[in-house]
């Protein structure tokens, strides 16, 4: 299954200084074709560099950027057959909608004629058709956006790359934008490399997401398997909420891992690379995967006194103090089942983990 | 007041409107006393008749505007024919501030592009050094032009020094020492407002149409040249203007032969000898010439606005 996968852009060992400053730190990824690849980490940790580096606006200090094989480090930005969405959009203000979409065609060496009639097929792809005439000052923030849209596939680029493309809209709109993002690259079979802050987004959209911070990259996974399966603390706090818990590892047998938590409670899970016996380690625990219930239903179960619960519409939120000192945070969908199991706050209660919930993380 | 009435009538706009026209007050002085006032005088001592020692006559002629245009010949009773004279003087002051212009902008715009991209704390300081020259004044700037380009001065020993030339060039009294003198005094006024203009530019336009497959030509005359399009007409106006009417670089480096409209006024007020008259009809010529060439620039641009 693995040879019908072709790599569209390969960065091996790529590494950006600023002076001193190290802003990327020896990344290597492979974005396979096809493929909708999002860059996901907080503000300043290099993933706009790294996307910058593929469009040949930023050099490459160490390592390779290769497109389908070829070497791209040395090619001025006007060489590489990648186009940019930019997060302000950095539309022509002078040209109108259509000369906008076509302008890259134009370049490319179509004739105007050539160029305007392929640039109204993609205006028709974005549903912006009777707006071709329009100066981009005279459209929404949801309209500019697409007309960026268009203007970067209008060329037909190998690769496609978007820069938070969608931080400037509301978010209803933003939402929108996400399904209509992701149908366009199913249509248009271009990889699509995004990068955003958003983890929501980033869930929604991609095949595969690298999750990067401090100019690192952290996990690179389908968004289940980071979701599910966080390899640190920090991707596990990143990525959707969760419950860190201190545990202590006291036994590591075929695979399993028995810990204690403060308190006396007692608990089985996975183990994972890197952890030894003795070793002070946390515990991601998804506030979705846990149960409350009004007896001990097993030996792991968790005793504690509910303190709070939340309302936020879908769900409940409760949060618990548990023996012995951790505070937890349980989810409960808001369904008739669901609320026959909260408490008052003040009651005692149990807390069941489901079967394969709890992850050790490595640091 | 009208302006209270249309901005809604209330009471507190009505206050807001008096208070505007009122604080609005000092300007309208300034100007009516100093470019309104000035003008019509000027306007109308171009229909009085000279006195020969200068001032006026207060009997209405068209003789200013007949002695510019026609030649009636000596006594002034053949048959009128076009006065190349004056035209020509005119002709020449168009042609010099046009090339002023000219220069000024093929130096200015990679000057001003060069500031405008350097680190925020670098730009002030250029923008500091390109103010300097107007610590010292006009005059005494185009006098040291003078001693600069004379047969004997600093330019012609460098040269004949480094062996570039046998004998020292005529530079001084010549058009091409009015065109350097021009050049060098509203080089400034071309750099600032592109400057100003550049350094708004949003540069991510210039990545986008890099990404979309220009060149770097390309970028700068599709993309780059219409965005700051404005400031670069702002700066040949500013150029241009003060170019046509200079009389301070003609008069000081381009000696007799070389007169402009400028000089050609000055001389009209200066002393015993001149003609008011003649001197405000050319002035008021200059003027509309200015005015006209404004009022083309301005439509082209309320054009261009239309397109957008």
């Amino acid at each position: 299954m693995n040879d019908a996968i072709q790599i569209a852009v390969d960065v091996r060992d790529a590494v950006k200084r600023y002076g001193d400053f190290t802003a990327l730190q020896q990344i290597s990824l492979a974005i396979h074709d096809n493929e909708f690849f999002t860059l996901l980490g907080p503000s300043g940790c290099g993933k706009t560099t790294l996307l910058r580096m593929i469009a040949g606006f930023e050099d490459v200090t160490e390592g390779g950027i290769y497109l389908f094989g070829d070497e791209i480090k040395t090619l001025p930005p006007h060489k590489r057959p990648v186009n940019t969405v930019f997060q302000n959009y950095a539309l022509f203000p002078h040209m109108n909608v259509l000369e906008n979409v076509g302008f890259g065609l134009e370049m490319k060496g179509s004739s105007r004629a050539d160029a305007a009639k392929r640039a109204g097929e993609m205006l028709e792809l974005v549903q912006l058709s009777q707006f071709a005439k329009r100066k981009p000052s005279q459209l929404s923030g949801g309209q500019q956006q697409r007309v960026a849209l268009a203007r970067a596939l209008a060329p037909s680029p190998k690769v496609l790359l978007l820069d938070e493309p969608l931080s400037a809209l509301d978010l209803k709109l933003r939402k929108a934008m996400q399904i209509e993002l992701k149908q366009i690259q199913r249509e248009t079979g271009i990889t699509f490399i995004f990068v955003t802050h958003d983890q929501e987004e980033a869930l929604t959209m991609s095949d595969r997401i690298a999750v990067m911070s401090a100019g690192e990259l952290q996990q690179l996974g389908a968004p289940r398997d980071i979701y599910e399966h966080p390899h640190n603390m920090f991707v596990a706090g990143f990525i959707g909420d969760t419950n860190l818990l201190e545990v202590s590892v006291d036994k590591i047998m075929r695979g399993r891992a028995q810990c204690h938590i403060g308190g006396g409670h007692e608990l089985m899970c996975d183990a994972v690379d890197g952890i030894a016996v003795g070793a002070k380690v946390h515990l991601s625990v998804r506030p979705e995967r846990m149960v409350l219930s009004k007896k001990a239903t097993s030996a792991e179960s968790l005793k504690g006194t509910v303190t709070q619960n939340i309302f936020i519409g879908t769900d409940i939120t409760t949060m618990m103090d548990l023996d012995g000192g951790p505070k937890i945070t349980i989810r409960t969908s808001n369904t008739e089942r669901g609320n026959k199991r909260l408490f008052e706050p003040g009651s005692a209660a149990f807390v069941d983990m489901e079967t394969g919930a709890a992850r050790l993380l490595a640091d | 007041m009208a302006g209270g009435a249309a901005s809604g009538g209330s009471a507190a706009s009505d206050t807001y409107a008096k208070a505007r026209h009122w604080l609005l007050m000092p300007s309208w002085v300034v100007l009516g006393f100093f470019v309104f006032a000035p003008v019509c005088v000027m306007v109308i001592y171009s229909f009085l008749t000279k006195e020969f020692r200068g001032g006026v006559i207060w009997e209405p002629t068209l003789a200013a505007y007949d002695q510019f245009f026609f030649d009636r010949g000596l006594f002034g009773d053949s048959d009128p024919t076009l006065q190349w004279t004056y035209i020509s003087i005119f002709w020449r002051s168009i042609w010099q501030a046009g090339l002023a212009t000219i220069l000024s902008l093929l130096i200015g715009f990679p000057t001003a592009y060069y500031i405008a991209t350097r680190p925020a704390k670098t730009r002030a300081l250029w923008v500091f050094l390109i103010t300097i020259p107007y610590w010292v004044n006009l005059l005494i700037r185009t006098v040291s032009m003078k001693f600069l380009l004379r047969d004997e001065g600093p330019l012609n020993d460098f040269l004949l020094n480094i062996g570039l030339i046998n004998d020292p060039l005529h530079i001084i009294n010549t058009n091409l020492a009015v065109q350097l003198g021009l050049f060098y005094s509203y080089l400034p006024f071309m750099v600032l407002p592109i400057y100003a203009s550049v350094e708004r530019y949003n540069f991510t336009m210039s990545e986008a149409a890099a990404d979309l497959y220009a060149t770097k030509f390309t970028t700068l005359r599709r993309i780059l040249l219409p965005a700051v399009k404005p400031g670069v007409i702002a700066g040949c106006i500013l150029v241009f203007v003060p170019s046509l009417g200079a009389f301070l670089a003609p008069d000081l480096l381009g000696g007799a032969k070389n007169f402009m409209i400028g000089s050609l006024i000055e001389e009209q007020f200066k002393g015993n000898a001149g003609n008011w008259p003649f001197g405000a009809a050319a002035s008021m010529i200059l003027l509309s010439m200015v005015m006209i060439i404004l009022l083309i620039f301005s439509s082209q641009q309320r054009r261009a606005g239309a397109d957008q």
